[in-house]
């Protein structure tokens, strides 16, 4: 069942089309995935979603309500992590979840959702004083404090370190496990790969893909890259009449070569052959990211 | 709404520099001032009133001049940049309601400051209380009203934290010389004083309830107007983000 449709969604920013006729839609209960490079439109997709920017085209339901004529009602259904938002510097942790729960009729025990979210002996601190992996969660705990059916987090972990980053990949997953369906908005690669039941691939305003991880990759499945670095310079037409290569790279003294089949035995014979010897050889399988330059002809991360 | 008004005084007490500025500094100002002999001795050009008589409606204008013009704009702004007011958009509670608590708090200092101003000025220099106390309260609601109405506008218009903080100091600058704070109001030409008396917070009124009679209700109706028409524009050009 789906609890958010989005269909041909169109907004633009003076003359600036930032949303291109995306459609898409979120089952109950599932981690749906957002994933494109900066500027794609991913933001300004789901603030219209939130009912913070009104489209200029095409329609929204949330969980059957219009998000700009019943903006009231779906404020208690959908908790939002805007992806820059920051509360007053000197606002204690537990004052502010205080002060948020008030605003809902049936709010969460917010001293319950800070120990859920690891922040328990942070309820006397001073907002300023806390890391950037701690102001997310706070960020969480606001999103979630009213008990909604859905939660939008917009670039949770842009800015954190690898450590808190995966902490927060396992809180999202303990606020699905909780019935909560979740929005993710990411430009990473690995974080909507790990996390999401499905993705939605934008690029420049448009809709590229919705499927699974898995069901994106298979789309360049087969594909695979091998890297290495020879070590006498060689020349490269050898590896590009075999019928497995399909490509071959420069990146600085590595050769990047991608193909199919039995691509590793291919490249490997004719270097045997050649008395070139190769060092730090690496086999790569497809990824999102490979899916991404597959289908829009550029990378997702730079 | 009590609970955001609640927690924005906390906010408020807080931060240390608005408390001295709001709440402690008239006093301490009208302290070192009636330190010196020459300003606590009735002056006959003067209606044999003390400079501190006269001085103390500047010292009212100080702090709702510092509150309504400064640290109204600046919290407003800051929290715009912030993005404090647009997490209260993904809320059922309006952001509105934050802008007005903020007015509230202010309100709230004003009245401190003031109270404390004036039992100061009763216990330490026998200053009278004022003559007029209905005039009075009503001077200092319209005059503080006008000038958040005044700051909420400026917080409106500013692109960002920075150019409000910008224009929120000349505007200040400007309320305080027409209320007397660098040039005591004595001293200047009358055409000044006429502005002083109609620019908010209003001045003259302030000094004529402190001192006697009841404020000339035109002043007070044009602060009122000014409370209204700032108060309008500022709520139909603000942007939330
Ligand atoms: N408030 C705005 N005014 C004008 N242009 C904007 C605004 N917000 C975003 N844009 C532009 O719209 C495009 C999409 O932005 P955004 O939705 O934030 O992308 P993303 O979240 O995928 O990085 C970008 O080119 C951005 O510069
Ligand atoms: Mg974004």
């Amino acid at each position: 069942m789906a609890i958010i449709e989005v269909v041909d969604l169109v907004k633009r920013y003076d003359q600036k089309v930032a949303v291109d006729g995306v459609s898409f839609a979120v089952d109950e209960g599932e981690i749906f995935g957002i994933l494109g490079p900066n500027g794609a439109g991913k933001t300004t997709t789901v603030e219209c979603v939130e009912g913070l920017r009104s489209p200029d085209g095409g329609t929204i339901r949330v969980d059957g309500l219009d998000p700009q004529r019943d903006r009231a009602r779906l404020r208690t259904r959908l908790g939002v992590q805007l992806q820059q938002s920051e509360l007053p510097d000197r606002i204690r942790v537990g004052e502010a979840l205080d002060l948020y729960a008030s605003f809902y009729r049936d709010p969460a025990d917010w001293r319950e959702l800070l120990a859920r979210l690891g922040l328990a002996d942070r309820a006397k601190t001073e907002y300023r004083k806390l890391s950037g992996g701690q102001k997310q969660r706070v960020s969480i705990a606001l999103a979630l404090i009213g008990k909604p059916k859905v939660a939008v987090l917009d670039e949770l972990t842009t800015g954190l370190d690898p450590q808190a980053r995966r902490d927060t990949w396992s809180l999202v997953e303990q606020i699905r496990d909780a019935g909560v369906t979740v929005v993710l908005v990411t430009h990473f690669m690995e974080e909507a790969e790990r996390l999401c039941d499905r993705i939605a691939l934008i690029d420049a305003g448009r809709l590229v893909a919705v499927d699974s991880p898995a069901g994106l990759v298979s789309r360049v499945d087969g594909e695979q890259r091998v890297r290495f670095r020879p070590t006498t310079p060689f020349d490269v037409v050898l590896l590009e009449e075999l019928p497995e290569v399909s490509q071959v790279e420069k990146h600085g003294p590595q050769l990047v070569v991608t193909g199919t089949g039995n691509l590793l035995h291919a490249v490997t014979s004719v270097l045997a052959r050649n008395q070139i010897v190769a060092a730090d050889l690496r086999v790569e399988q497809a990824d999102l990211d490979d899916a991404f330059i597959r289908l829009t002809g550029r990378a997702l991360t730079e | 709404m009590l609970k955001i008004v609640n927690t924005e005084w906390k906010l408020f007490l807080r931060e240390p520099s608005a408390v001295v500025f709001a709440v402690l500094f008239p006093t301490i100002l009208l302290l070192v001032l009636g330190a010196i002999p020459a300003l606590r001795t009735p002056d006959p050009t003067f209606g044999n009133l003390r400079f501190i008589d006269a001085y103390v409606s500047t010292l009212v204008v100080i702090a709702l001049a510092f509150l309504g013009l400064n640290k109204l704009p600046a919290t407003v702004a800051t929290y715009r940049e912030k993005g404090v007011l647009r997490r209260f958009s993904t809320t059922p509670v309006h952001p509105a309601r934050l802008l007005i608590a903020q007015v509230v708090v202010n309100l709230l200092a004003g009245v401190i400051s003031i109270v404390l101003l004036m039992l100061v000025g009763r216990l330490v220099f026998d200053i009278d209380l004022p003559h007029h106390p209905l005039g009075f309260l009503a001077t200092c609601l319209l005059g503080m009203l006008s000038l958040s109405a005044l700051g909420l506008l400026v917080a409106a218009w500013a692109p960002n934290a920075r150019s409000a903080g910008g224009w929120s100091t000349v505007a200040f600058m400007l309320v305080m010389f027409f209320g007397g704070a660098y040039l005591p109001r004595f001293l200047m030409p009358e055409f000044l004083i006429r502005v002083g008396e109609y620019l908010p917070p209003g001045v003259g009124a302030l000094q004529e309830s402190w001192l006697g009679i009841a404020p000339d209700p035109v002043q007070l109706a044009v602060l009122a107007l000014i409370t209204l028409a700032a108060g309008t524009v500022a709520a139909k050009s603000f942007r939330w983000e």
